[in-house]
């Protein structure tokens, strides 16, 4: 049975900045890292690989520079790895994407089963939570958001319970497969790679499926499948900051206004 | 032939087959390791075995020394008495009174004084053992290893008592024509002449004990840890020249071993390291890790890899697969992780080691295996490797935010032709907000005293030091190659660092990159610039009070740079700083280093708390470091102790200071 990982390559976020004329992202010269999210996504399923024996496939969707994310992939691992690039796919919102990852996705499941579709919650560039629960509705998968934690998996009975990280609560949640899980950094922690498993997977295949593969109607995806629209990307002004208190001379008096300003601010969450 | 001379030499015949079997089964142990060159520059190798091996200086510089020099030496010259004594009691008629009259006399006197000198400095040993043993002797493990070190030390003594004995009687018997020569053996043959009936059986008495205890000496030698006696003068010859503080490269190629997860996986040298030890215990005594009580303990982790490899050798040199672990069990001839990971690579271990065995690679060697191989390593770690990968720094600070330390400043981007030296401002001097305070201080010195310099900027990149000590050798290896490249690319040739860390990476470390760099820690650049007048100071620097040195272990022992910041003080101060108790080459490390800085200390005391309360004791009012990582382990540790009244200060800002107004 197999598990597939749905990984996007990001930039560097905390690196990116806006150019203020253009209002888009400056791009150049900024790392490429593996979406902080999906990281835990791909270890969620290589513990499932070690422990129940799934294969596990790593999918991403991107331009061909986005094969070094799937070489990560394969270094951790994952027993497959597959680029979904083409020019077609380029310019997508959420809704194009998870057309291209659902195709993918439904070709896999024509060779092997599949039991599990494993997503970061969201992305760190665009951040919109979307494309895991879209590929779910597009499949007919369960949707099992926000987890972090695997409770249960029955092979036999094809089943999996989860614990969803939701605002103050947690829900333990029951489903059959196929599911479509999309987890939180509590899940797990990242494995690190093994140099013997770097060296294989510099050399490893990575297959790369266009849309002749794909064979998608080039209205539902890449810009013109795209209804979102971007008009502005810009960094909100800031508000100046405030010196409170007399740190230096009064430090508890002053870390006990800093508690109430912050209180006041519904900034700590109690 | 005598019966007795029969029993004699089967008894020889037995010890001779006993010893050469335990050197046999040893020296081939040591043919398992690996491949390595330690045959090159034979001069330097010869002058390192005389003054090391032939001169014992590290033995002689510490207590009770003297009596080791004593007895290794009478050991050499007596090995010359003890064969005529093997040969003799073969062939009676082998003497070397066949010598010419004067050396045969000489030799005579020689042996007789020798083998008294050898009598006392055992009998002191042995107080020693008993009364006044060093600290570091009151372990289980050393305490269940002791018996072997009374065996041996009687052993010595009962032939030296035998000696006397067997040549005071044949002196009383009138049989010694070279009496004159032997004074303490006549000394005794006055005492035997007592109990004129008796000497012919005192004669055979003395000659039997001599005889049986020569003959076990031999059966334990190689079987003990007295085996260093055969090994410690090959060790030292073959021992790295100069400092062994850079680790080998290790050759990325698929379906290739990285680091030693077995003991046949370490170097011949590291094997014969093994078996040179002599367990004195100085390496221990000067382990940050082990004094603070760690697991780690250098004088184990040796011991361990000999027990490995006597128990799993002979089945790996056939094929076999090991009985013990190397790496995490808690048996003996095993390190556990824990006691890999506890490691400073201070090298304090290798600077007090008699016989020059070189602890840390073995370390750094390890922990290759369990980083390289296992992705085995402590949690904390896990973030730092990846934000060396991905930002080349530790903490994973973009690296935009590498230029922030110069915002108040007007600072040149390095470019070759117009600017002399590159300052490598490091990752903590850019990133941490106390070291920037220092990074400041010195390219205010600098243009204060027209040194020509630039930097990389947002293009430096991490020189991987800690990613190297820690085992991390892949990652070092890309990140070397990216610095190399950009140094070529740039034209830099000429380096200013900060950082003991970085200033250890780039000369010595970098040249197995084929790159040779002009490469100044800035306390010897400022120095210098004092001490030529190139760096003016508008006044003596007197507001910091006493100042207390502290050495940095990668400018001190793994660079030998020790006199420079002291010299900088002095002329910046007007006066000598304040010294350790243990200072200079015997410093003891802040706990940051090895990529310590990125763990926890989760057992014993603190290692930087240990120094900061050395350092207290000296009453300082200014503390003075010459590295980032002792920086923050010395305030921290201060601020533990509420030690409010001392302040840390780098070099550069001592001397800056100078620069006020």
């Amino acid at each position: 049975m197999l598990i597939v990982v749905c990984i996007k390559q990001v930039p560097d976020t905390t690196q990116v900045q806006i150019d203020p004329v253009t209002n888009t992202l400056v791009r150049e010269g900024i790392p490429f890292i593996v979406n902080p999210y999906d990281t835990h996504a791909l270890e969620a399923a290589l513990q499932l690989k070690d422990r129940y024996g799934f294969r596990v496939a790593a999918i991403s969707m991107g331009p061909p520079n986005a094969e070094a994310t799937l070489r990560k992939a394969l270094s951790l691992g994952v027993d497959e790895a597959i680029l979904l690039s083409d020019r077609v796919f380029g310019g997508a919102d959420t809704l194009s994407t998870s057309n291209v990852l659902t195709r993918a996705i439904t070709l896999l499941n024509e060779q092997e089963e599949v039991g599990l579709v494993l997503c970061g919650k969201q992305t760190i560039d665009g951040d919109t939570a979307q494309v895991g629960p879209g590929i779910a509705t597009r499949l007919g998968y369960t949707q099992l958001t926000l987890v972090d934690n695997i409770e249960q998996l029955d092979l036999l009975r094809k089943r999996v319970r989860v614990r969803r990280k939701l605002e103050g609560r947690h829900e333990i949640v029951e489903s059959p497969f196929p599911a479509m899980i999309t987890v939180v950094r509590e899940l797990n922690r990242p494995r690190y790679p093994t140099v013997p498993m770097r060296l294989t997977s510099h050399e490893a295949e990575i297959k790369v499926w266009n849309n002749e593969v794909l064979k998608l109607d080039v209205n539902t995806i890449g810009l013109k499948g795209s209804p979102t629209w971007v008009s502005r990307i810009f960094s909100p002004e800031r508000e100046k900051g405030e010196i409170v208190g007399d740190g230096l001379h009064d430090p508890e008096g002053t870390a006990n206004l800093l508690i109430d300003k912050l209180l006041s601010k519904d900034l700590l969450a109690l | 032939m005598s019966s007795s001379t029969i029993f004699f030499a089967a008894l020889l015949v037995f010890s001779t087959l006993v010893f050469c079997a335990g050197c046999y089964r040893r020296f081939s142990l040591i043919t398992a390791g690996q491949p390595e060159d330690r045959f090159n520059r034979i001069d330097m190798r010869l002058k390192q075995m005389f003054l090391y091996a032939f001169g014992q200086k590290r033995v002689v510089a510490k207590q009770f020394g003297v009596n080791h020099f004593i007895i290794f030496w009478s050991f050499l010259i007596l090995l010359l008495a003890n064969g005529e004594f093997l040969a003799k009691g073969l062939f009676p008629a082998l003497s070397l009174a066949f010598l010419p009259q004067a050396i045969h006399h000489g030799l005579l006197f020689l042996f007789d004084l020798f083998s008294l000198l050898v009598l006392i400095s055992t009998t002191v040993a042995v107080a020693r053992r008993l009364f006044f043993p060093p600290t570091y002797m009151n372990s289980a493990y050393v305490k269940a290893r002791s018996v072997e070190g009374f065996l041996i030390l009687s052993f010595i003594a009962i032939l030296m008592l035998a000696y006397f004995g067997l040549h005071g009687a044949e002196i009383a018997l009138g049989n010694e024509p070279g009496t004159r020569f032997m004074p303490v053996s006549s000394w005794v043959a006055t005492i035997l002449a007592s109990y004129p009936s008796h000497l012919t059986l005192l004669v055979s008495i003395f000659w039997w004990v001599h005889a049986l205890v020569l003959l076990a000496f031999i059966c334990v030698l190689p079987y003990s840890k007295h085996m260093h006696i055969l090994t410690a003068i090959p060790n030292i010859f073959f021992a790295t020249l100069g400092r062994p503080n850079v680790q080998l490269r290790e050759e990325f190629i698929k379906g290739g071993e990285f680091g030693v997860g077995r003991v046949d996986r370490f170097t011949w040298k590291d094997l014969l390291d093994s078996f040179s030890c002599t367990e004195c215990g100085r390496c221990q005594s000067a382990c940050p890790a082990a004094t603070t009580g760690k697991s780690l303990n250098p004088r184990q982790v040796i011991h361990a890899i000999k027990t490995n490899l006597l128990a799993n050798g002979p089945l790996l040199k056939k094929g076999g697969a090991p009985v013990i672990s190397l790496i995490g069990e808690e048996s003996e001839g095993s390190s556990t992780e824990e006691t890999i990971w506890a490691c400073t690579t201070c090298g304090a271990c290798m600077e007090a080691c008699p016989v020059l065995i070189e602890h840390m690679p073995k370390i750094a060697k390890m922990r290759r295996h369990l980083v390289e191989m296992k992705a085995n390593f402590p949690e904390e770690l896990l973030t730092l490797f990846e934000n060396m990968e991905g930002r080349s720094n530790p903490w994973g600070i973009a690296p935009s935010e590498r230029t922030k330390w110069h915002a108040t400043m007007d600072v040149q981007q390095f470019e070759d032709g117009k600017t002399e030296y590159l300052f490598y401002v490091g990752c903590a001097g850019a990133f941490d907000s106390r070291q920037k305070h220092a990074t400041v201080a010195l390219a205010t010195i600098l243009d204060a005293a027209g040194v020509s310099w630039g930097i990389l900027g947002k293009e430096e990149k991490c020189c991987g030091d800690s990613v190297r000590r820690l085992g991390n050798e892949f990652v070092f290896d890309r990140m070397a190659k990216e610095n190399v490249a950009l140094f070529k690319e740039k034209g830099v040739k000429k380096i200013i660092t900060q950082c003991p860390h970085c200033f250890s990476t780039l000369k010595n470390d970098y040249r197995q990159y084929g790159i040779e760099l002009e490469v100044v820690h800035h306390s010897e650049l400022i120095s210098h610039l004092l001490a030529d007048g190139k760096l003016k100071l508008k006044r003596k620097v007197g507001g910091l009070g006493k100042i207390l040195f502290h050495d940095s272990c990668y400018l001190g022992r793994h660079n030998d740079v020790y006199d420079a910041p002291r010299e900088a003080i002095k002329l910046a101060t007007g006066q000598a700083p304040v010294e350790f108790d243990r200072s200079g080459r015997e410093s003891f490390c802040c706990g940051a280093g090895g990529g310590r800085m990125w763990q926890e200390e989760q057992h014993g005391e603190r290692i930087n708390l240990n120094r900061a309360k050395e350092a207290l004791e000296k009453r300082p009012d200014t503390i003075c470091v010459s590295c980032p990582y002792c920086m923050t382990m010395m305030e921290d540790g201060l601020k533990d102790l509420h030690a409010d009244g001392t302040r840390v200060k780098d070099i550069a800002e001592v001397v800056a200071e100078g620069l006020r107004q």
